[in-house]
């Protein structure tokens, strides 16, 4: 066993020498063999980098149809804009047309007195005219402009609701209500408005007996069952009181299934059901 | 002056209700006018009285005492701090919780005219906690509301990325994007300005703009009717574009060189300015995209600008964005030269009217050589060749020295035209670039025609 280790080791060593002397050959024949072949491998790498440049990277037909693409979004995207910006021109000319067509019109309301009559003819009806200017037509159209009453509006038109529970003091008080320019000026000592604000606004305080009922305990018994006639009510129409005034509102509106081609059906008032006598059994 | 408003001092503690309200309106009209005034209200020492009793009070007081801090803090930092220093800040976000419109309308102006002025004070404004509210006045009902919530948030916005990221998380930008389609002139202008200030500070911030879906709706503003909503769309565009050529690219591609050329060919004037800048910054991040802007007809309306404007930054903005499309290869030179805008450029570089501002003639300067240096197309720079100072000269002999010496026929014309004449004309050092390139223009011909 001692001997054939050693025979190997010797073998062992023998053939790394061999193998080591051809490498260096190997090694030299290769560097040969580059030098001259380079020029080969060289050249298809170029070919190849140019080709994989041109295609992928740098494509010059794509760059093209991008270019396309870009000028015909663009056209597109231009002409949605031009349209845009008629109707928007569109829209403009028409809200002042009717602008125009609305202070005209207001115009002839209040000049209708300007409209001609059997005898005399107007200013807008000259008889050296073939025809009547279109002011004076549009003066037969339009009604007369009454004058509309002065309205007093309530300073406190929109406090309405609030306000006689409100607990302060309205807001801003710009402006008195109007009082008739010849009444007698109220003379004598007024009291101090501050005191007379408080006075009005004073918060709520109920006296025992009042603050009793309010929070005892029939009151809150009461109180669910109001809850429930709220939320149960079958009819929801708001009472009306004369309802016979209102009687044109509601039109009574037959049903579908009961209204024929030519009126109301007889269903439902002469007869109930479809008669089929050929299928009565009792008769025979 | 300052007696009227020691006058009106106690009568703002007066008991009658009216009193308080028109006397605060009298402190706000004297405030605004001028700044003294205002400076003597707030020296007087109104504020604390002004701001003590206003949560009780009712809406039209509210209304006037934001009206008095507006008029304050509308003139100069130094106000705007003072009215900060007061505590107007907490009573103003208390304003801006009330249900009346008006009284938030108020509250948000004054809001906005105290951010406006540096970024401490539109970071008090921000820690006072007014930007999620500010978001809910913004999709309030009435107009007005939302004019003046967008301007303030514009304000907030614009001074840094920090302060623009907050008004992002309170989810400002989806409500702006959806806003602009509304009709309102005034309320677009606020609108577009707020988000143009949000996008400008970062990528992440623009792009979390452009993700809002702005972008074919941005493109109908800039052919409204209204000047100022053209610019501050093109304002937007410009600050979506100058950051990464990714950007850029999106924009191009929804069409929106287009839409920003026929702008700058509808407008007169400095709202011109942004859109020229789109141009630029959108060329000046690769050559596709330049190539996109020369597609998309980009060039004859910069040559209109160059020459029918007057002021000087609108032409020095118009010759950057040239000089930019035309500096990546010859064919882009070559678009910019047949557009024949060199002759023009050089006339106003040379122009001694033009005005002494450095930065300006340096960038015309720039723009005129970078198009120069790759311009191979000779006949427009034949007429520069008579006129060109000695600078652009050596730049203009360069190419022709690199063009000549392949092309017969452009030999034969630059002969005849007589640039070689000309050439002979200039007197060059020895040994400098320029002689070089005289003589290599010089041993193209043969030794008669040099004579």
């Amino acid at each position: 066993r001692y001997l054939s280790k050693m025979a190997t080791l010797i073998q062992k060593w023998w053939r790394g020498y061999l193998r080591r002397k051809n490498f260096r050959e190997v090694v030299e024949v290769e560097k040969y063999f580059l030098k001259f072949s380079n020029v080969y491998f060289l050249q298809i790498q170029k070919t190849w980098r140019g080709y994989y440049v041109r295609k992928y990277i740098h494509n010059f037909y794509a760059l093209k149809k991008y270019l396309k693409a870009v000028s015909v979004n663009n056209e597109l995207v231009r002409y949605e804009l031009q349209e845009y910006a008629e109707m928007k021109e569109n829209e403009e000319k028409m809200k002042d047309l009717e602008k125009k067509e609305k202070e005209k019109k207001y115009q002839a309301r209040k000049m209708h007195y300007l409209l001609s009559t059997e005898q005399i003819p107007g200013v807008y009806n000259s008889p050296f005219r073939k025809s009547p200017d279109p002011m004076e037509l549009l003066l037969r159209q339009s009604k007369p402009l009454t004058h509309r009453k002065q309205q007093v509006k309530s300073p406190f038109a929109d406090e309405l609701y609030g306000w006689p529970t409100c607990k302060e003091p309205p807001d801003f008080v710009t402006s008195l209500p109007v009082l008739p320019a010849d009444r007698q000026k109220p003379q004598g000592p007024f009291r101090d408005p501050a005191e007379v604000l408080q006075q009005r606004y004073k918060p709520v305080e109920p006296t025992l007996r009042v603050r009793e009922s309010m929070y005892s305990s029939p009151a809150k018994a009461r109180e669910p069952t109001g809850g429930e006639e709220w939320r149960n009510p079958i009819h929801d129409n708001q009472f009306l009181p004369f309802s016979s005034y209102h009687k044109n509102y509601e039109k009574y509106e037959p049903s579908l299934f009961k209204s024929g081609k030519y009126g109301q059906e007889a269903y439902g008032t002469k007869y109930f059901r479809e008669v089929y006598p050929k299928k009565w059994i009792a008769d025979k | 002056n300052s007696g009227v408003v020691c006058l009106l001092r106690p009568l703002l503690l007066d008991v009658v209700p009216s009193i308080r309200q028109t006397t605060a309106l009298a402190l706000g009209r004297l405030a605004d006018y001028d700044v003294e005034m205002a400076e003597a209200v707030v020296k007087a020492g109104i504020l604390p009285q002004l701001l003590c009793s206003l949560p009780e009070e009712n809406r039209y007081y509210k209304k006037a005492a934001t009206f008095v801090l507006r008029a304050i803090a509308k003139h100069s930092p130094q106000l705007a701090q003072a009215v900060v220093q007061c505590g107007a800040l907490e009573m103003l976000v208390i304003c801006l919780e009330d249900f009346d419109p008006g009284v938030k309308e108020g509250a948000s102006w004054a809001l906005g005219y105290i951010a406006r002025h540096n970024p401490e004070l539109s970071q008090a404004v921000v820690d006072a906690g007014a930007v999620p509210l500010l978001v809910l006045c913004i999709q309030e009902p009435e107009i007005a509301l939302k004019r003046i919530a967008a301007s303030t948030l514009s304000d907030i916005s614009k001074h840094s990325p920090e302060l623009a990221q907050t008004v992002v998380d309170a989810g400002a930008i989806a409500h702006l994007a959806q806003m602009i389609p509304n009709p309102d002139a005034k309320l677009k202008r606020q609108v577009l300005s707020a988000l143009s200030q949000i996008a400008k500070h970062s990528v992440d911030l623009a792009e979390l703009v452009v993700e809002a879906e702005i972008f074919p709706v941005v493109l109908t503003c800039l052919k409204d009717s209204d000047e100022y909503v053209k610019k501050n769309g093109a304002t937007l565009i410009r600050e979506i574009a100058k950051h990464t050529p990714e950007l850029s690219q999106l924009i191009v591609n929804s069409g929106g060189v287009a839409a920003v050329i026929d702008c700058i060919g509808s407008c007169r004037g400095t709202v011109r300015l942004p859109g020229i800048m789109t141009l630029g910054y959108v060329a000046a991040h690769s050559e596709n995209l330049s190539m996109a802007v020369i597609v998309s007809k980009g060039i004859p309306p910069l040559c209109l600008c160059l020459v029918e404007e007057h002021e000087d930054h609108i032409k020095a903005a118009a010759a950057w964005a040239l000089g930019q499309i035309g500096r990546h290869t010859t064919e882009h030179a070559r678009h910019v030269a047949v557009a024949n805008v060199l002759p023009t450029l050089l006339d106003i570089f040379v122009d001694p009217r033009s005005s002494e501002d450095l930065k300006t003639k340096a960038s015309r300067f720039k723009a005129l050589k970078n198009i120069l240096q790759k311009c191979t197309y000779l006949p427009a720079l034949e007429p520069l060749l008579h006129e060109a100072p000695p600078n652009i000269m050596k730049h203009i002999i360069g190419q022709f020295s690199k063009v000549l010496p392949h092309d017969n026929k452009a030999r034969r014309l630059f002969v005849t035209t007589g640039g070689l004449k000309k050439v002979q004309e200039i007197k060059a050092e020895p040994g400098s670039l320029l002689q070089e390139y005289i003589n290599t223009i010089n041993n193209c011909y043969p030794e008669e025609i040099v004579r």
